[in-house]
C-alpha cells in the first residue's frame, strides 16, 4: 500500500511539473527553482507535514520534499540553537542529499564523457 | 553612383558571380534524413575523433572549406577571401578553420543566416572586381549549440514543443567570376524584425517576420511573384514558421503554398526522428543549400531557386536577461541561365 502511496503523490507532482514545462515558456531550472520554494512554503506552514507522512518517499523525493527539509531542519534548529540553528539547521538535515550530489556528480564526471542525445 | 541596386533593398548583379564548388558535410543523424543522397560526406560519429564537440564543428568546417575548393578544380591558393561564421562565442569554429586555411578572412556573425549572408558578401566582392574566387562557409553542431544556448547535455533537459534540433553538420560555396552556373543574380540582404519573441525555444516564430519581410521587398524591388521560381526555400523556420509565412504571405497577397518549404523541414524527418519544430542551425541551410538544392539545380530540376536564411540574433546572456530575439533573414536568387 504505501508503496501505491509513494508512486501516486509522487507521480501527480511530476505531472505538474511536466504541464508546466509543457504549456509554459518556463525552462527546467526555473520549474525546480521554483518547486523548491513551494517546499519551503508548505513545509513551513506546515501543510507538507501531513503528505510527508502519508506518501513518504513520493513526497520527500520530489524537490518539493527537500524544500520541506530545509524548512523543517531550521525551524528545529532555530527552536534549539537560536539564530545561528536556523542557518544551520536546513543544511543539516539535508547534508546528506547535498554531499550524495556533489560526490556522485564528482565520481560520474571523472568516469564519462557528454554525448549528444539521438 | 550605386547602379547596381534596384528598389529598396535589392541588388542586381552585372556580371553574375557563379557557383563553381560546393561541400556539404552532416553528422549521422542528418545522414539518417531524406536528404542523405545529397551530401559529400556523412559523419558515423559526430566527434570525428575530436576531443570535443567544438573541435569536431571546426574540423567539418576546414573539411568543407577544403572540399569545395577541390569541387571547383582550384587550390586554396586560388581563393581570395574566405567568409564565414558560426554559432559558437565569437565565431571560433570559423576562426580556427581560417587558421588551418591561411587566407584572408572575414568572420560573420548573422547566427544560422550566415550561408545566405556570406554569399550575398561574397557575389558582391566578385561583382565589384575584388576577387575572381571567394569561399562562403559556415558550420553548427547539435552538441556544442545546445551547450552554448541551452543546457549542457549532461542535465538532460527535456526539449519543449516548439524547439528545433541543431544540424550537425557544414557547408561551403565556392563563387567564381568565371563559371557556368548556378549564378547568383539577385541578392536582398534582410532589414532586423523584433516582434517581442522571448521565447529561446521558438525560434522559427521568432525569425518569421524578418523572413516575411525580406520576401515582401524582395518581390518588390525585383517585381518577380513566387510563381517566377520554382523553389523558394527559407533556412530554419521549422514548421511553425513556415506556417506563418505562408498564411501572412497569404495575406500580403502572394501565394507561396505551391514550391515554398524550409531546410529545417527538409533535413529532417519530423516525426521518424522526433526533431520536434524541424532542424535549424547554421549548417541547416548551408548543408541543404550546398547538398540538395546546388545539385538538383546542377540537373535541371530547379533552374530558378530564391534561398532564404534565417538567423536568430540572440546570445546566451540577453536570453538569461529576458530580452527579445532579433530575427534577420537574407535572400538570394539562383538561376542556372542569369535572366
Amino acid at each position: 500500500m504505501e508503496y501505491l502511496t509513494a508512486f501516486i503523490v509522487g507521480g501527480l507532482i511530476c505531472v505538474v511539473g511536466q504541464i508546466i514545462l509543457d504549456t509554459t515558456s518556463l525552462t527546467p531550472a526555473h520549474i525546480i527553482v521554483t518547486f523548491l520554494m513551494i517546499g519551503v512554503i508548505l513545509g513551513a506552514t506546515g501543510i507538507y507535514e501531513p503528505v510527508a507522512k502519508f506518501a513518504e518517499a513520493g513526497a520527500t523525493v520530489p524537490i518539493l520534499g527537500f524544500g520541506y527539509s530545509l524548512s523543517k531542519g531550521a525551524i528545529e534548529g532555530a527552536k534549539s540553537k537560536g539564530v545561528i540553528g536556523a542557518f544551520a539547521g536546513g543544511l543539516e538535515t539535508t547534508a546528506g542529499a547535498i554531499a550524495a550530489a556533489v560526490i556522485f556528480g564528482y565520481v560520474i564526471a571523472l568516469i564519462s564523457y557528454p554525448r549528444s542525445k539521438s | 553612383m550605386a547602379i547596381k541596386r534596384i528598389g529598396k533593398q535589392t541588388i542586381k548583379f552585372q556580371s553574375p558571380p557563379s557557383i563553381i564548388g560546393t561541400a556539404s558535410i552532416v553528422g549521422p543523424k542528418e545522414g539518417d534524413g531524406p536528404l542523405r543522397s545529397y551530401f559529400d560526406i556523412v559523419l558515423e560519429d559526430d566527434t570525428w575523433g575530436q576531443k570535443s564537440f567544438e573541435k569536431a564543428e571546426a574540423k567539418m568546417q576546414e573539411e568543407a572549406i577544403k572540399l569545395a575548393i577541390a569541387n571547383a578544380r582550384l587550390s586554396v591558393d586560388d581563393i581570395q577571401f574566405l567568409i564565414a561564421g558560426d554559432l559558437l562565442s565569437q565565431i571560433i569554429s570559423s576562426s580556427y578553420t581560417a587558421r588551418q586555411i591561411g587566407i584572408p578572412y572575414f568572420g560573420l556573425y548573422g547566427a544560422c543566416s550566415t550561408m545566405t549572408e556570406s554569399i550575398c558578401l561574397g557575389a558582391m566582392i566578385i561583382d565589384g572586381g575584388f576577387a575572381d574566387n571567394v569561399v562562403c562557409a559556415t558550420s553548427s553542431h547539435f552538441s556544442s549549440a545546445e551547450r552554448q544556448f541551452r543546457f549542457p547535455l549532461e542535465y538532460g533537459a527535456q526539449r519543449k514543443f516548439p524547439s528545433q534540433w541543431t544540424v550537425t553538420g557544414a557547408g561551403a560555396t565556392v563563387l567564381s567570376a568565371n563559371g557556368n552556373g548556378p549564378y547568383i543574380t539577385y541578392i536582398t540582404p534582410g532589414k532586423i524584425k523584433d516582434y517581442g519573441v522571448t521565447d529561446a525555444s521558438n525560434m522559427g516564430g521568432a525569425m518569421a517576420p524578418a523572413a516575411i519581410d525580406t520576401l515582401l521587398q524582395h518581390f518588390k524591388d525585383t517585381g518577380f511573384t513566387p510563381q517566377d521560381y520554382d523553389l523558394i526555400i527559407s533556412g530554419d523556420l521549422g514548421l511553425i514558421g513556415r506556417r506563418i509565412v505562408i498564411d501572412m504571405m497569404k495575406k500580403e497577397g502572394y501565394d507561396l503554398s505551391e514550391n515554398y518549404t524550409d531546410s529545417g523541414i527538409k533535413i529532417f524527418d519530423v516525426v521518424e526522428q522526433d526533431t520536434h519544430a524541424g532542424g535549424s542551425g547554421c549548417a541547416c541551410s548551408a548543408v541543404v543549400l550546398n547538398g540538395y538544392v546546388y545539385k538538383e539545380m546542377k540537373k535541371g530540376t530547379f533552374n530558378r531557386v530564391l534561398a532564404m536564411a534565417t538567423g536568430a540574433l540572440h546570445s546566451p546572456i540577453s536570453t538569461l536577461q529576458g530580452e527579445s530575439v532579433p530575427g534577420i533573414a537574407h535572400a538570394i536568387t539562383l538561376e542556372n541561365q542569369p535572366s
